[in-house]
């Protein structure tokens, strides 16, 4: 396969390291090379979270500017934010709904407009898939499985040589099993909403 | 059974750099371990503390990366294979008995994990501790995977053993932090009881002692240099008439540069992994074999002096570049583009990269930084103690979640150099501005290097208030034990060291141990210590609510919510206190019930008292 390179960008405690994990997880049981990194640090203190996959043989683990082919995003403003990831070929899959950094809340910054960011965003790029996470997350029974809504979404776009069953084998592998159930859920969610778009 | 124990050999699993380095020390059989956190190591004493609760592989944090190694040192020379783990930083703390234990040798194999860590992703400097090799003599390896980080961690224990010198394993952030595809081995049963050969002629470094054995450590540099110059994992990869020299990360964006380019063919790779000695003989090979060499590595151009010396030793005179070519540079990371660029730039070859799209016409966004979490003792106090003193204070502080109060608009922090700098360097700032200085230093860090700055204090008649800031725990790397910590808490037996004693022990004269939640003990606490003349200090004790929620059980306490008929709207709470759980809707300041943990502290800033407890 070509090389993939996806990026995934968050907030502290999105669950952005437990998505590429669990991509990375079934790039293996799918019998393809995968290299994941991660940036650890501030997550728990609200700081913005990125991790990327890699997959298809290349030895790198981190993915340059230009050069992702999916910015995946659980947050609209760092969507904007790592933007520079993309080419005019990429693919951007985001989440719409915004998690207000502290600054913005106390009147100290002004929050994008999302609408428009969005519009902005997909003349852009090739592709742009856009759902509200948090809302699928809340119906699959859990306001903290929006991230693997998002991994929904990326199975159904068919940008990697990935079917649904590596994401489900994968997921049973990472979650715990009392989880389960409400991610496999929210999984079946996403896929389902990006797919109607 | 832990995750790292379970999986037979030939399993592959995808590992972190870090997760491989503990699985490669099993697969060695280490016996005994110690550290001190430090990111991006603190996954390998994690996996290792865990590890130990279920296996006799002895485990410990200790007080700091000296200790660590001096601890180790003992069991080593005792003939326990042995593995010590620190960030880069770390060896500066470390690097006196490393020095000498390079002299003494060790007899069980030693590893020594130093995690470097290029742009500075969570560390003061981007030190390159490829220089701590050659200072100290001890072999180095550096893994370009974290395959390649199991195998040398496994190799690194024969080879110390082979030398009887502890070994260098260095890392960086992107191997450490990233995860690969690692094929597991055998874990053999661990040798834990040692025994200690007396032979003071090796182990007592007087000078007559030492000088024999400084004889000793060149013979066994030779030795090691033999090793390096025929190591597998020093490697020509192609034929080329084009060299490139590059070791750790670079390795792998040079192999998907050239790969892109569609130049393999034209191309020689040497791969460095068992770096130091500098494997001079298979640099001399490759450089017969190439007319132009390109060094690719990041930081300090090492690699790049030590080839250009080889090969003006051996009167080769080809061009040989690095740092200044294309984008390669002694700033931060390398990363694929900027590699890519900089080869077909110096070779002239033509390449296609993936422009970024436009940005410029991106709205502004707000920044993201990361905060004290809500409910964080450290606002507290950082708040208590600005409204004593405002900005006439100097402010030195250290290093942990706290010096995150640099922060506006708490901005109680005016320098940090390293761990335990605050409580000495505090003494040069009052002794030579007069002015009142009040010091800020996490309680793992007054352990791990701040006693020693305090004693000064005090033994050398200085006026500054240290203020320990004990929130139970070493929070910023990941809630790790210190000699302070209530350790029942973590099912552990260790005893417990109560700073109020050791500060008392000190003599120290004016002390006051305080809740940080009551803001006007607190405050008269620091006005009782500025009016002190001499050393005083200020214990602030209170859990860090992050580690409180894992340990203890949850608590009853009331969230918080603002009276809007009280409320008057003059911001103190927002622009003085600044929880990241306030918020402000409709032009009013709000309090999110989700992140409030009933802290109370923002109700008794509030001058109105209209925050109160919600119903």
């Amino acid at each position: 396969m070509n090389t993939k390179r996806i990026v995934f960008v968050g907030v502290g405690g999105q669950g952005n390291l437990l998505s590429s994990q669990v991509l990375g997880e079934a790039a293996l049981l799918a019998g393809f090379p995968v290299n994941v990194s991660e940036v650890h640090g501030m997550a728990q203190r609200g700081g913005v979270v990125e991790s990327a996959v890699v997959m298809g043989g290349a030895l790198s683990s981190i993915v340059s500017d230009g050069e992702a082919d999916v910015l995946l995003s659980f947050e609209p403003s760092e969507t904007l934010r790592a933007l520079a990831k993309c080419s005019p070929g990429s693919t951007v899959i985001t989440n719409i709904v915004p998690l207000v950094p502290f600054t913005v809340a106390v009147g100290k910054g002004a929050y994008p407009d999302i609408k428009a960011s969005l519009e902005l965003i997909r003349k852009k790029v090739k592709r742009l898939i856009a759902l509200n996470a948090n809302a699928l997350a809340e119906e699959a029974g859990s306001a903290m499985a929006g991230n693997i809504v998002m991994l929904g979404a990326l199975a159904q776009s068919g940008i990697l040589p990935l079917t649904r069953e590596h994401f489900l084998a994968a997921l049973k592998k990472t979650i715990k099993k009392k989880l389960l159930d409400v991610n496999l859920k929210a999984f079946d969610l996403g896929f389902e909403a990006a797919a109607r778009l | 059974m832990h995750a790292l124990l379970s999986g037979k050999p030939g399993d592959q699993q995808l590992l972190l750099g870090n997760e491989a380095i503990v699985r490669g020390a099993l697969e060695a059989g280490v016996a005994f371990a110690t550290a001190y956190p430090g990111t991006p190591s603190s996954e390998v004493p994690l996996n290792f503390f865990q590890i130990k609760q279920e296996t006799d592989l002895y485990f410990e944090y200790s007080t700091n990366e000296k200790v660590a190694l001096e601890v180790a040192a003992g069991a080593a020379v005792s003939g326990l294979r042995t593995m010590v783990t620190m960030k880069h930083v770390g060896v500066n703390v470390a690097a006196d008995p490393l020095m000498t234990l390079a002299y003494t040798g060790v007899n069980g194999g030693m590893v020594i994990l130093t995690a470097d860590d290029p742009s500075l992703f969570s560390s003061q400097n981007e030190q390159d501790n490829r220089f701590y090799a050659r200072l100290s003599g001890l072999p180095m390896l550096e893994p370009t995977t974290p395959q390649e980080a199991k195998d040398m961690t496994i190799y690194a224990f024969e080879l110390s053993e082979k030398l009887r010198l502890p070994i260098l394993l260095r890392t960086t952030t992107r191997i450490n932090h990233s995860r690969g595809i690692v094929t597991l081995g055998e874990i053999p049963p661990r040798q834990t009881k040692g025994n200690f050969v007396k032979d003071p002629f090796s182990y007592v470094t007087v000078p007559a002692v030492s000088r024999t054995l400084h004889v000793k450590l060149l013979k066994k540099y030779d030795q090691a240099l033999e090793e390096a110059n025929r190591s597998s994992f020093n490697a020509i990869i192609g034929q080329g008439k084009w060299g490139i020299i590059t070791q750790g990360v670079s390795f792998c964006y040079v192999q998907d540069a050239l790969q892109e380019l569609e130049v393999e063919g034209a191309f020689s790779v040497l791969k460095m992994g068992f770096s130091y000695p500098f494997p001079q003989q298979l640099v001399e090979k490759f450089l017969s074999q190439v007319d132009k060499v390109l060094v690719v590595e990041e930081l300090e151009p090492i690699m790049e002096e030590a080839v250009l010396a080889t090969a003006q030793r051996i009167g080769r005179q080809i061009p040989i570049q690095g740092k200044g070519i294309g984008l390669l540079n002694r700033l931060f990371e390398n990363e694929p583009v900027r590699v890519k660029k900089s080869i077909a730039q110096y070779f002239d070859l033509p390449y296609q990269v993936k422009e970024p799209v436009e940005i410029t016409d991106l709205p502004a966004l707000p920044g993201r930084p990361p905060n004290l979490c809500p409910g964080c003792p450290h606002r507290s106090i950082f708040y208590s103690v600005k409204k004593v003193v405002g900005q006439e204070a100097i402010f030195p502080t250290d290093i942990g979640c706290y010096t995150l109060g640099v922060l506006p608009p708490l901005s109680v922090a005016d320098f940090v150099i390293c761990m335990g700098s605050s409580a000495s360097s505090a003494a040069g700032f009052s002794r030579a501005t007069d002015k009142p200085v009040i010091a800020f230093i996490g309680d793992s860090t007054f352990f791990h290097s701040g006693i020693t700055g305090l004693i000064n204090g005090f033994h050398n008649n200085h006026k500054f208030t240290l203020v320990i800031l004990d929130n139970g725990t070493t929070a910023m790397t990941g809630h790790q034990p210190h000699p302070g910590v209530d350790s029942t808490l973590l099912g552990q037996p260790n005893n417990r060291v109560s700073i109020e004693a050791l500060v008392q022990g000190i003599g120290i004269k004016m002390i006051t141990v305080v809740n940080p939640k009551k803001v006007k003990e607190t405050m008269e606490a620091v006005k009782k210590s500025l009016a002190f003349e001499g050393v005083s200090v200020i214990i602030s004790q209170e859990i860090c609510p992050l580690y409180a929620r894992r340990v203890l059980p949850p608590t009853k306490a009331k969230t918080f919510t603002v009276n809007e008929s009280r409320c008057k709207n003059h911001r103190d709470c927002v622009n003085l206190f600044a929880c990241p759980a306030f918020y402000i809707e409709k032009d009013r300041v709000q309090i999110n019930e989700n992140l409030c943990i009933g802290c109370a502290v923002c109700a008794q800033v509030c001058p109105e008292h209209a925050i109160l407890p919600r119903k």
